[in-house]
């Protein structure tokens, strides 16, 4: 029994021993009648979890829409939702709680009807360990294979299966070792290391919480000592340290704290630490706590949520990464991923489509560029495809506004893992993991002008009657581009309009070409890969030589994040009439200085 | 190294949640109700933004039926740490004379719960309520999200529920639309109590076993708080030793016989019970499935 207390029992040790119990989450998953509920439900009753009220509840229910003729049913433990109890079935993930004197556990209980995918996924994303349910009568079934591949998907470290009602096969160990050898196969192909076969019956209670009569042959461990003993990995305690920043505590000027979870690894006080996506380094200050809570920390280890101060005045806010420095693997920071997903969503997954995208703390827009392949769950092929519809399995390439900087899911699964968010009905359409990001990536596509040579030679200005030195004489300007760059938040819009606004006080004709601008119509067509990135510049480099030609000065607000790109922009419009402004930059704030240097390119000798 | 015991990990869960409500929303704000599990989010709110306040306010809804001893105690509480308290009383529930003896719980707790509910959120534009409420109180609650998304007439739909993953929350809504926040969805009634025991809160006295004028009423232990407990023929006061396992509106909240004056013995008391705590709430015993009901309604 769980609950080793009894009259007498001092509360300070039992407190003691509770509260030096390790917490193990694990999912049931099985198809309608594998009798999953009857199992939950026979580990709550039996570990002492149910009490006297709700006893009487589950027979009054039991008497009323019972299966067992009216005996106790222990799957009303479970059934939960009036609608379901009503149909029969459970629709969605419940989560039950108990404990032990070694262990507490959370059990996310995921029911197997058609939106098992969905609703599996979701419970694995929360736990360590899976237990499939196999009837004994009909032994490894399509749904089995299904659990056990989304459980690796899921990144499962442990996967326990309980071949149950094996009083109605009259306990056949043959019939047993048959499904064992069957499933132990099927979890090699899929790289599950180890998993557990256990045969049991729920409605007796054999091999559930302690070991029967009716299996001698059986060596092995009963489900709830399994669940006492195997061991907890906390994957994420020897990983590199990541934090991504939640939220900034800022009580008074000189107190910055920077407040989150740790996703991975640990940190100490006077660690170096790099903030990503922005990649500037510092040092850990303070590991900051209340006195009355036992005052500041010297190390902190994943998962706790703490909050920290840092050695310099860096730049970082929610959705950037604290991360370690000199670790087994850097984050990747990367607009272009490529991942996993199972998709959730009534409407289908099509490519182009636009998301919100959460990672860690940081929301951002993203597009679905392309449905690489959907995995059959039953026969684990991937068959081509350009769409995903609901519960489907696939892989896919998205990219975002916002630069991600993240693990691979199966490294870090808090760095690795994402949901995209529809953002018409706000509905969680789809989990996923992320693979690798664009630097990783050897297959993506340069763009056009990157491979093919840019001719030197100028556009014709055709058959204009008005020749440029005329023009150059009515708008009293030499023609340059200015081109602001940065990423978002960077002010190149603002600097941009500035010094249009200030031309136009000075009598110049100028006209500004804003990189949103482009996308909302001439840019249309392209996403925020690198390589369309690159393509946008292209365009508006393009457009801003013909009205250079024009006698025009062209003001570019763009990301144009890629250095290349940037460059080649200058080489197609020709560095005498070209002029960058890096908004990331302390100078590109001093608009009266950007303005000198370009009154200086323009004003005619 | 790692050696994170599970009341560690439901407290960095616990924060984290409170953290990213505070990050995600524009006008969040806390449910305080006063009890154990209240006294638990508040020091974990206290704590989660350390050395700030809680970047949100504190709202009690005040069925004008609470034990004395807990408003005294709410009182205290919000002056002691300093936090921005503030208390709702449906009005037009109190010019109606709404009571629980005489309108009946399902009513009283209708107008002066969830209609008040309704009245501060809407009043107060409030986009993510942070409440108590735990997945193992109740069957309807353990399918409840952490962040449980309510339509625009604050209603919680079962059937369409958003999916929630890692810890990766969707806060995204649409106008008036809102999310009902619960950091403790995983703890159970123990972690509760051994989190207060941990930290040493201080609790409302009503916890604690002490004799009190009670009667006996539809098989429930009820405590006469002030005058509007009118007596029926043949009830009749008498003083018992007992304390409160829930709190709630005094007449709808059941006492049980107790010499649990100390917060070990409550501990030992409840280890050693054979009942569920909500066994004590008139609420859900109307039927089967009541809370579920309720809950679709707009209850917290």
């Amino acid at each position: 029994m769980s609950f080793s207390f009894t009259a007498g029992d001092s509360v300070g040790e039992y407190f003691k021993r509770y509260n030096s119990n390790e917490l193990l989450r694990f999912l049931t998953c099985g198809s309608v009648d594998d009798g999953k509920s009857t199992l939950i439900g026979r580990l709550l009753h039996d570990t002492g979890r149910i009490y006297d009220d709700h006893l009487k509840a589950i027979e009054a229910d039991s008497k009323a829409h019972g299966t067992q003729g009216g005996a106790l049913d222990l799957a009303f433990v479970v059934d939960g939702l009036k609608a379901e109890r009503e149909q029969g079935i459970t629709i969605d993930v419940a989560y039950r709680y108990f404990s032990t004197a070694r262990r507490s556990f959370i059990i996310a209980d995921c029911p197997g009807h058609e939106q098992y995918t969905r609703n599996m996924a979701t419970g694995a994303s929360h736990c360590q360990l899976a237990i499939t349910l196999i009837d004994a009568r009909h032994g490894v079934s399509t749904q089995t294979r299904r659990h056990a591949y989304i459980a690796s998907l899921l990144g499962l470290q442990q996967v326990v299966a309980a071949v149950n009602k094996m009083d109605l096969i009259d306990w056949s160990e043959a019939r047993f070792r048959k499904i064992e050898t069957e499933f132990i196969a099927f979890c090699a192909k899929l790289g599950i290391a180890d998993p557990i076969v256990v045969p049991i019956s729920a409605l007796t209670g054999e091999n559930v919480v302690s070991r029967g009569k009716n299996t001698p042959w059986y060596s092995g461990s009963p489900i709830l000592e399994l669940l006492e003993s195997v061991p907890i990995c906390h994957p994420a305690a020897d990983a590199p340290f990541r934090m991504p920043v939640q939220y900034v505590i800022r009580p008074s000027l000189d107190f910055r704290g920077f407040a989150g979870t740790i996703a991975s690894g640990s940190v100490k006080v006077g660690d170096r630490v790099r903030i990503l996506p922005s990649g500037r380094e510092t040092r850990v200050r303070r590991i900051a706590r209340a006195p009355e809570d036992g005052g500041d920390l010297s190390i902190a280890v994943a998962p706790q949520s703490v909050v920290m101060t840092l050695e310099s005045e860096v730049d970082c806010s929610r959705g950037d990464v604290i991360a370690g420095i000199g670790g087994p693997c850097d984050l990747i920071v990367a607009q272009s991923i490529e991942a996993d997903v199972v998709w959730m969503d009534e409407a289908p997954l099509m490519a182009g489509k636009m998301v919100m995208l959460k990672h860690a703390t940081k929301l951002t827009a993203a597009r679905v560029i392309r449905v690489r392949h959907r995995v059959d769950v039953n026969t684990l092929q991937t068959h081509v495809a350009d769409t995903l519809s609901l519960n489907d399995i696939g892989r896919i390439e998205i990219e975002t506004e916002l630069p991600l900087s993240f693990d691979p899911y199966r490294k870090v699964r808090q760095m690795g893992a994402i949901i995209l968010i529809d953002r018409t009905t706000n509905a969680t359409a789809a989990a996923g993991m992320i693979r690798t990001g664009d630097a990783a990536d050897p297959h993506a596509k340069r763009a056009h002008w990157e491979t093919a040579p840019i001719s030197s030679v100028a556009a014709p200005v055709g058959q204009s009657l008005v020749s440029v030195r005329e023009r150059s004489d009515r708008w009293r300007q030499k023609p340059i581009a200015i081109l602001f760059y940065g990423p978002s938040g960077s002010g190149k819009t603002r600097g941009a309009f500035a010094l249009e606004r200030a031309l136009w006080q000075r009598g110049h004709a100028a006209i500004v070409l804003d990189g949103q601008m482009l996308r909302a119509g001439m840019s249309r067509d392209l996403s925020f890969t690198a390589e369309d990135r690159s393509e946008n510049l292209r365009r508006a480099a393009e457009f801003a030589r013909i009205l250079l030609d024009q006698g025009f000065v062209v003001i570019l607000s763009m990301g144009a994040p890629q250095e290349k790109a940037r460059e080649l922009a200058e080489q197609l419009i020709g560095a005498e009439r070209f002029m960058a402004v890096d908004c990331t930059q302390e100078s590109s704030r001093d608009s009266g200085a950007v303005l000198q240097r370009v009154m200086d390119r323009i004003t005619l000798s | 190294m790692n050696q994170f015991t599970h009341l560690d990990i439901l407290e960095a869960e616990a924060i984290h949640i409170l953290r990213e409500t505070a990050a995600s929303f524009e006008r969040p704000v806390l449910m305080y109700s006063i009890g154990k599990d209240s006294t638990v989010l508040l020091h974990l709110a206290m704590k989660a933004f350390w050395p700030s306040k809680p970047p949100f306010p504190f709202l009690h809804i005040d069925t004008t039926w609470k034990f004395r001893e807990m408003i005294a105690f709410r009182d205290e509480t919000a002056a002691r740490l300093g936090i921005d308290l503030r208390v709702h009383i449906n009005q037009e529930g109190v010019r109606q004379g709404m009571s629980p003896l005489t309108h009946g719980s399902k009513m009283h707790t209708d107008v002066m719960k969830t209609q008040a509910l309704r009245q501060a959120l809407e009043t107060g534009k409030h986009d993510a309520a942070i409440g108590g409420a735990r997945r193992d109180e109740e069957k309807s609650r353990a399918k409840e999200r952490i962040f449980s998304f309510r339509d625009r007439n604050h209603r919680w739909d079962p059937k369409n529920q958003r999916p929630e993953l890692w810890n990766l929350y969707n806060t995204r809504l649409h106008d008036q639309e809102s999310i009902r926040v619960f950091p403790l969805s995983n703890w159970t009634e123990l972690d509760v109590w051994l989190y207060i025991y941990r930290h040493n809160l201080p609790v409302v006295p009503l916890y604690f076993a002490k004799t009190r004028p009670i009667v006996q009423r539809d098989g429930m232990l009820i405590m006469r708080d002030d005058d509007r407990l009118v007596l029926k023929p043949g009830e009749k006061i008498e003083q018992r030793c007992v304390r409160f396992r829930t709190l709630g509106c005094y007449p709808l909240s059941g006492a049980v016989d107790s010499k649990a004056d100390t917060l070990e013995k409550i501990i030992e008391e409840m280890l050693l019970a054979r009942t569920s705590e909500r066994q004590g709430r008139l609420i859900d015993h109307d039927q089967s499935g009541s809370m579920e009901e309720k809950k679709r309604e707009g209850y917290f």
